[in-house]
């Protein structure tokens, strides 16, 4: 078994594949997400968590809204996490995403990796949540204080926001 | 900026022009009055034409101008007679000169939208014509062609000294010649043989080309077409004409160029031809993390 490399856990095996990249209605635990990536093999862990924040661009958010294409961005999350575990070398790596409504502060992505050492790990798990970014079907919508709403990306090539939510934003 | 100043003369107008002035000998029925699913030839023939010219006529000789099938259209009356199709064209070169004529024949039941948006892609103003180079015999065809307004007067001399034939008019002048997209388009049909076998090409062509596919709208799509999700049937042949089709029936804000497709919840390309229950997806620019 030694060409399977160290990407397998000796502790589990057999184990059925699990799917990594997984959507969630309700609340990220962190703490009971990470415990999937211990392997007696690394010496690494990092994490990233994305939190709602109070702002965009300048303008007050209020709360946000996430919605994906599931079906799609499971498989492009799951190639994101082969891809890295690939490039990088490391063990083990997952990404939670939470759908739905959310409040500010709350956490809204989380990517976790862990590696024989802690420099492949900040690498894949930078690579992740970069790459999930930019390639993962799924889409936010900020809901902001002035009351009016908007996609993000979406809204430039979108009719403007009126004069009077402008206004009512820039006297607050 | 001016643009004759800038060196750049306007194009001329682009008028159409089916030619329903044939005697349809040997069909021995009047081939405008030919139907092919409920649509007659002259008919199918406009609507392809309107589409695409500024202005559109059924050119006729003078004993049909009162044919209600031809009296429904902008009519141009043949001055010449029994010199063949050239008649129709040259009545149309002499009431406006400055045009340049998309001229179809009035017997090309297969004829495509594909294949005329093709001639007009490719033309050259600059050239005397542009026309399909026939998938049959490698001459100019001459009845799905343009002719630029500096064809009129070699045209009228080639007339006058006696000669008829527009693809020798076409084959001795400076056309652009194109190599047909779909060959079967400029078939012509002249016998009632001819006739039945289009007729079973395009009902097979019409069975084969709607599909039923589902469309799943997200975030900005959703709320702009008002619905997750819809199953329809279409002649799209791709998701570049699906999105033509639905951004024409909702408002939607975001131009093809910042969307992805999927097809069966996989990426896919907007030129992927559709398929018969195919699942689309319309992915606006996204937003994770």
């Amino acid at each position: 078994m030694r060409w399977c490399s160290f990407r397998r856990s000796p502790v589990v095996e057999n184990a059925p594949p699990q799917p990594m990249f997984r959507f969630t209605r309700t609340p990220i635990e962190p703490q009971a997400a990470r415990a999937q990536l211990a392997d007696p093999a690394c010496g690494g862990y990092a994490a990233f968590e994305g939190w709602v924040r109070d702002s965009h661009e300048g303008r007050r958010v209020r709360r946000l809204e996430y919605e994906a294409f599931e079906a799609l961005a499971v498989r492009e999350g799951e190639r994101i996490l082969a891809e890295a575990s690939a490039r990088f070398g490391v063990a083990h790596a997952a990404c939670l995403h939470r759908v739905g409504e959310l409040a500010i502060g709350e956490l809204a992505v989380w990517v976790g990796v862990s590696a024989p050492h802690r420099h492949e790990a900040f690498l894949a798990c930078r690579y992740i949540i970069d790459e999930v970014k930019q390639r993962v079907p799924i889409w936010k919508k900020e809901h902001y204080l002035s009351g009016d709403s908007g996609w993000v990306n979406c809204e430039r090539c979108a009719a403007p926001p009126a004069h009077a939510a402008q206004a009512h934003e820039h006297g607050t | 900026m001016d643009p004759l100043a800038s060196g750049r003369l306007a194009p001329p107008p682009l008028y159409g022009l089916v030619l329903a002035g044939g005697r349809s000998t040997r069909m021995r029925r009047d081939k405008a009055a030919l139907a092919y699913q409920g649509q007659t030839q002259l008919e199918r023939a406009m609507a392809l034409l309107t589409a695409l010219v500024a202005r559109a006529f059924v050119s006729v000789r003078a004993d049909q101008r009162g044919d209600p099938l031809r009296a429904r259209f902008a009519q141009i009356t043949d001055a010449h007679q029994n010199i063949g199709p050239l008649a129709g064209l040259l009545a149309a070169q002499a009431q406006h000169p400055e045009a340049a004529w998309l001229v179809l024949a009035c017997d090309l039941p297969l004829l495509d939208e594909g294949t005329l948006a093709h001639l007009l892609r490719a033309r050259d103003p600059a050239r005397t014509a542009t026309a399909y180079r026939s998938s049959h015999d490698g001459l100019p065809e001459p009845l799905c062609a343009v002719y630029e307004p500096r064809s009129r007067e070699p045209l009228a001399a080639y007339v006058a000294a006696g000669n008829q034939c527009p693809r020798k008019f076409l084959a001795g002048a400076d056309t652009l010649l194109l190599d047909e997209p779909n060959p079967r388009a400029l078939d012509n049909i002249n016998t009632p043989e001819e006739y039945g076998s289009a007729m079973a090409t395009l009902t097979a062509q019409s069975s084969a080309t709607t599909r039923h596919v589902t469309v799943q709208y997200y975030a900005l799509l959703r709320e702009q077409a008002g619905r997750r999700e819809e199953a329809l049937v279409t002649a799209a042949r791709t998701p570049r004409e699906l999105y033509s089709e639905l951004a024409a029936r909702y408002p939607f804000s975001l131009a093809p160029e910042v969307l992805r497709v999927a097809i069966n919840a996989e990426f896919g390309e907007w030129s992927t031809p559709l398929k018969d229950g195919d699942a689309v997806v319309f992915i606006p620019p996204v937003a994770g993390g």
